[in-house]
């Protein structure tokens, strides 16, 4: 706790220093940046954008969570099968994925569904990797013990696999919450005419600092403060 | 392993046969995509006609000069952390939420700051590389057995001579994956910067080709970007498998 408020506030000092150096012209200062903020929670618009942004954000978080998993799990059962597809994984997790934003675009047209798209691709990877590495890794001894306990196959994913897999399998739905947002974002960024990322778009365009600060601000506090509480759930399931 | 590299051959080879199949049959139009086979000769004729040497070049120097920059400020910052042990629990909640924050939102700030040459994109392959850099050296120092950073005390090693012989060999695979991830990111980070707004790259040119409806230059260059960062993974990825089956020895 200490730490973290020793934390935010050397960010806010560098911050406001980084705004002595540059100007207005480039950035706002903390305090305004707040109160902007705070100024567009209050209007309607602003709201009609946020709640576009959930919304696809939400959807494509399930489709990541149900497809990552639904790939990820059985693959990891099968010693093979996750052989062959693990550096496939691996290799399309390195990849930028922005750049197969023109064939999302070109496959679902302008709208919510190519957001959801672009959001759920990029969450889709880590999550089935981790599943797949959770599951792999259960350790031997407590799959003989299921055994010689006549454990039929149920019964061990049931009671083995899937407990002994959960902190790796909640750790790949951690990362793949945050790069499904980003995903998200990006989608948003591009042919779309709502949203958050949208708004940035149009911000940078009319150069309005103002509105760029305040949207970013609020990014960031977001994906922040999920990532802190998933990490303490996290830490809390690795501790058994 | 070498029975499932064949399945892996096998697999990519059926997926790219089916799409060609779809292609070829009018399932998919050839304004959504064109087929796989016809990608792979204009790629070739855009390599050959050098009309995107300008745009590999420059975006090849940017992912260079990222991963450049992330490694020797990762591995300095994350040994004067490591040293350092307040400052260390004090960044630890940033490390730990660091990627989660989305770093193409401060893109906006760094081309208002200085402006739309290549420095946005290289801060940004920066910002997502050098971070993966810092945290892999603070595990690989973290994992110098103690003992032999005694034995080089009673040996009366000097400092280079310790991290020469001792601190360097055992974070070593540590920081080649450290490696590794800054290369990815980094790559990441400026194709996505250049694809989002700039003013050349291959990430500009695959936008451009996009707002033209110019399918002859998109999936070629798409492909190429694929087929770039494959490379580049697998190569990292084999370098890092010898490392450590020479430690494992």
């Amino acid at each position: 706790m200490r730490n973290g408020l020793l934390l935010v506030a050397g960010l806010l000092v560098v911050w406001q220093g980084l705004f002595a150096f540059a100007g207005a012209h480039a950035l706002s200062p903390p305090v305004d940046t707040v109160l902007y903020l705070g100024q567009l929670l209050g209007t309607a618009g602003f709201w009609e954008h946020l709640a576009e942004t959930g919304r696809a954000f939400g959807v494509a978080l399930v489709l990541s969570a149900a497809l990552g998993l639904g790939i990820g799990l059985p693959v990891g059962l099968n010693r093979l099968a996750a052989n062959v597809a693990e550096p496939m994984l691996a290799s399309a997790y390195a990849v930028p994925k922005i750049v197969l934003y023109p064939i999302v675009l070109l496959i679902f047209g302008i709208g919510l569904p190519a957001k959801i798209a672009f959001g759920a691709i990029h969450g889709v990877i880590p999550i089935a990797l981790f599943a797949m590495s959770g599951v792999r890794q259960v350790s031997p001894v407590l799959l003989r013990s299921a055994r010689s306990l006549r454990m039929g196959r149920a019964q061990t994913l049931r009671f083995i696999v899937w407990p002994a897999a959960l902190p790796e399998i909640f750790s790949g739905l951690r990362i793949g919450f945050s790069l499904t947002l980003i995903g998200t974002l990006l989608g948003e960024m591009f042919g779309s005419q709502k949203g958050l990322g949208y708004l940035l778009m149009t911000a940078i365009g009319l150069q309005n600092i103002p509105v760029i600060m305040a949207v970013t601000l609020l990014l960031v506090l977001f994906a922040a403060a999920m990532s802190v509480v998933l990490l303490t759930v996290d830490r809390r399931l690795r501790r058994g | 392993m070498r029975r499932a590299g064949l399945y892996r051959l096998a697999i990519v080879a059926a997926m790219l046969a089916t799409l060609e199949g779809l292609c070829r049959f009018g399932a998919i139009s050839a304004f959504t995509m064109p087929a796989p086979s016809v990608v792979v000769r204009d790629l070739w004729g855009i390599l050959r006609a050098g009309s995107m040497a300008g745009a590999i070049v420059k975006t090849l120097a940017d992912v260079a000069m990222a991963v450049g920059l992330s490694v020797v400020t990762g591995v300095v910052l994350g040994v004067t952390i490591h040293r350092w042990r307040g400052l260390r629990e004090t960044l630890e909640p940033l490390f730990a939420t660091y990627y989660a924050i989305p770093v193409y939102a401060f893109y906006p700030l760094f081309i208002v700051l200085f402006g739309l040459g290549s420095t946005p994109q290289v801060l940004i392959g920066f910002m997502l590389g050098m971070i993966a850099m810092l945290t892999s050296t603070l595990s690989g120092l973290d994992r110098v057995p103690r003992v032999l950073l005694r034995t080089a005390r009673a040996y009366q090693l000097g400092p280079l001579e310790t991290a020469r012989r001792i601190t360097l060999p055992c974070a070593a695979p540590f920081l080649v994956t450290g490696v590794k991830l800054a290369v990815s990111y980094a790559f990441i980070g400026v194709v996505g910067a250049e694809f989002i707004m700039s003013r050349d790259g291959l990430g500009y040119e695959i936008n451009f080709a996009f707002n033209n409806f110019d399918n002859g230059i998109m999936y070629p260059l798409i492909l190429l970007i694929l087929l770039l960062s494959a490379v580049l993974n697998m190569a990292l990825h084999a370098w890092e498998r010898s490392l450590l089956a020479r430690r494992g020895r």
